[in-house]
């Protein structure tokens, strides 16, 4: 029980650290981003976009959010949604830290499968595998797009998502971890594998965002998502031998 | 932090937990994370997807 309480509270103290710190720089980077991207929603420079994911939209699988546009209607539609300002900036803050304590759990918790972080440069470095397992990957893919962009199927999407996520993170465990040159090869496949399948694309690219805004947008994303994870795995690492020392009973002799 | 210090007194180090325990205590806490991700990033229910919208988007999640 010890172990996973003290997997439980450093994801939990990296995770407050991380996401107050992270939502601060999405509020001033992504969110102005996203906000004006909305203008740009249910507006008639749309409807291209929506005529081309009609036959998408044909399929009886998941398609919810298909009509794009439909559940963004922030507000005014009978979906509850937060109210902008506040109560919306307020949600992304909490959102964000627990998005840090998912990512924290699972990056705590694999990492004591390897006899636990050691000190804060171990944490980074396992920071930087998150980054690449959960941003880099999926985003070579689906790159970080803004509401009112076409997209392909939203359950297929996710589908492709986790499972790059996945492959990724067991070719980087082969690649790191794996002791003969076969299984090198192997991890570069598995890390390879989810890019020759494709990502699930919309039919027409088509969009009303601005080029420019989009760019923006993406590099707003993946830096913050950098930053994110630098912080996530250096904090869950310095955290780890003063909680485990804590839990065993015996106070802090740690490494600095 | 250190809610009950005493309760678990076979548990003196983390060293000491057996091999099993381990590996329990990981896949808890594995498991965890995904249910949160789970909701924050992935879940269908409207009112979620609308409260985690932001977020969803910033972190390149799959959204709409």
């Amino acid at each position: 029980m010890s172990l996973f309480r003290t997997i439980l509270f450093v994801a939990a103290l990296a995770a407050i650290g991380t996401g107050a710190l992270t939502s601060v720089l999405h509020m001033f980077g992504t969110v102005p981003l996203i906000l004006k991207a909305e203008t740009f929603e249910g507006g008639e420079a749309e409807a291209p976009a929506s005529a081309a994911q009609t036959p998408a939209a044909q399929t009886p699988a998941a398609h919810e959010h298909a009509p794009g546009t439909a559940a963004h209607d922030h507000g005014d539609g009978e979906e509850w949604a937060p109210a902008d300002g506040f109560e919306r900036n307020g949600l992304t803050v909490v959102f964000t830290i627990l998005t840090a304590f998912g990512f924290g759990l699972l990056l705590v918790a694999v990492s004591e499968l390897k006899g636990g972080l050691a000190d804060w440069r171990e944490g980074i470095l396992w920071g930087l595998a998150g980054f690449a397992v959960f941003t880099l990957a999926p985003g070579l893919g689906l790159p970080p797009e803004l509401p009112a962009m076409p997209a392909a199927d939203l359950a297929a999407r996710q589908v492709w998502w986790i499972g790059t996520a996945a492959a990724t993170a067991g070719g980087l465990a082969l690649l790191v971890f794996g002791r003969t040159p076969v299984l090198a090869v192997l991890g570069v496949v598995l890390i390879v594998a989810p890019h020759l399948i494709g990502a699930p694309q919309p039919d027409s690219h088509e969009s009303p965002i601005p080029e420019s805004l989009h760019h923006s947008f993406v590099v707003a994303s993946i830096v913050t998502s950098f930053v994110f994870w630098v912080l996530l795995g250096g904090l869950s690492g310095w955290l780890r031998p003063r909680i485990a020392a804590q839990q065993a009973g015996h106070p802090a002799a740690q490494p600095a | 932090m250190q809610t009950q210090p005493t309760r678990h007194p076979h548990s003196a180090t983390l060293a000491s937990e057996s091999p099993a325990s381990r590996v329990l205590a990981v896949t808890f806490a594995a498991l965890l994370g995904v249910f949160v991700l789970g909701g924050v990033g992935f879940s269908h229910i409207s009112a979620v997807h609308n409260a985690t919208h932001d977020v969803r988007h910033a972190n390149a999640f799959p959204c709409h």
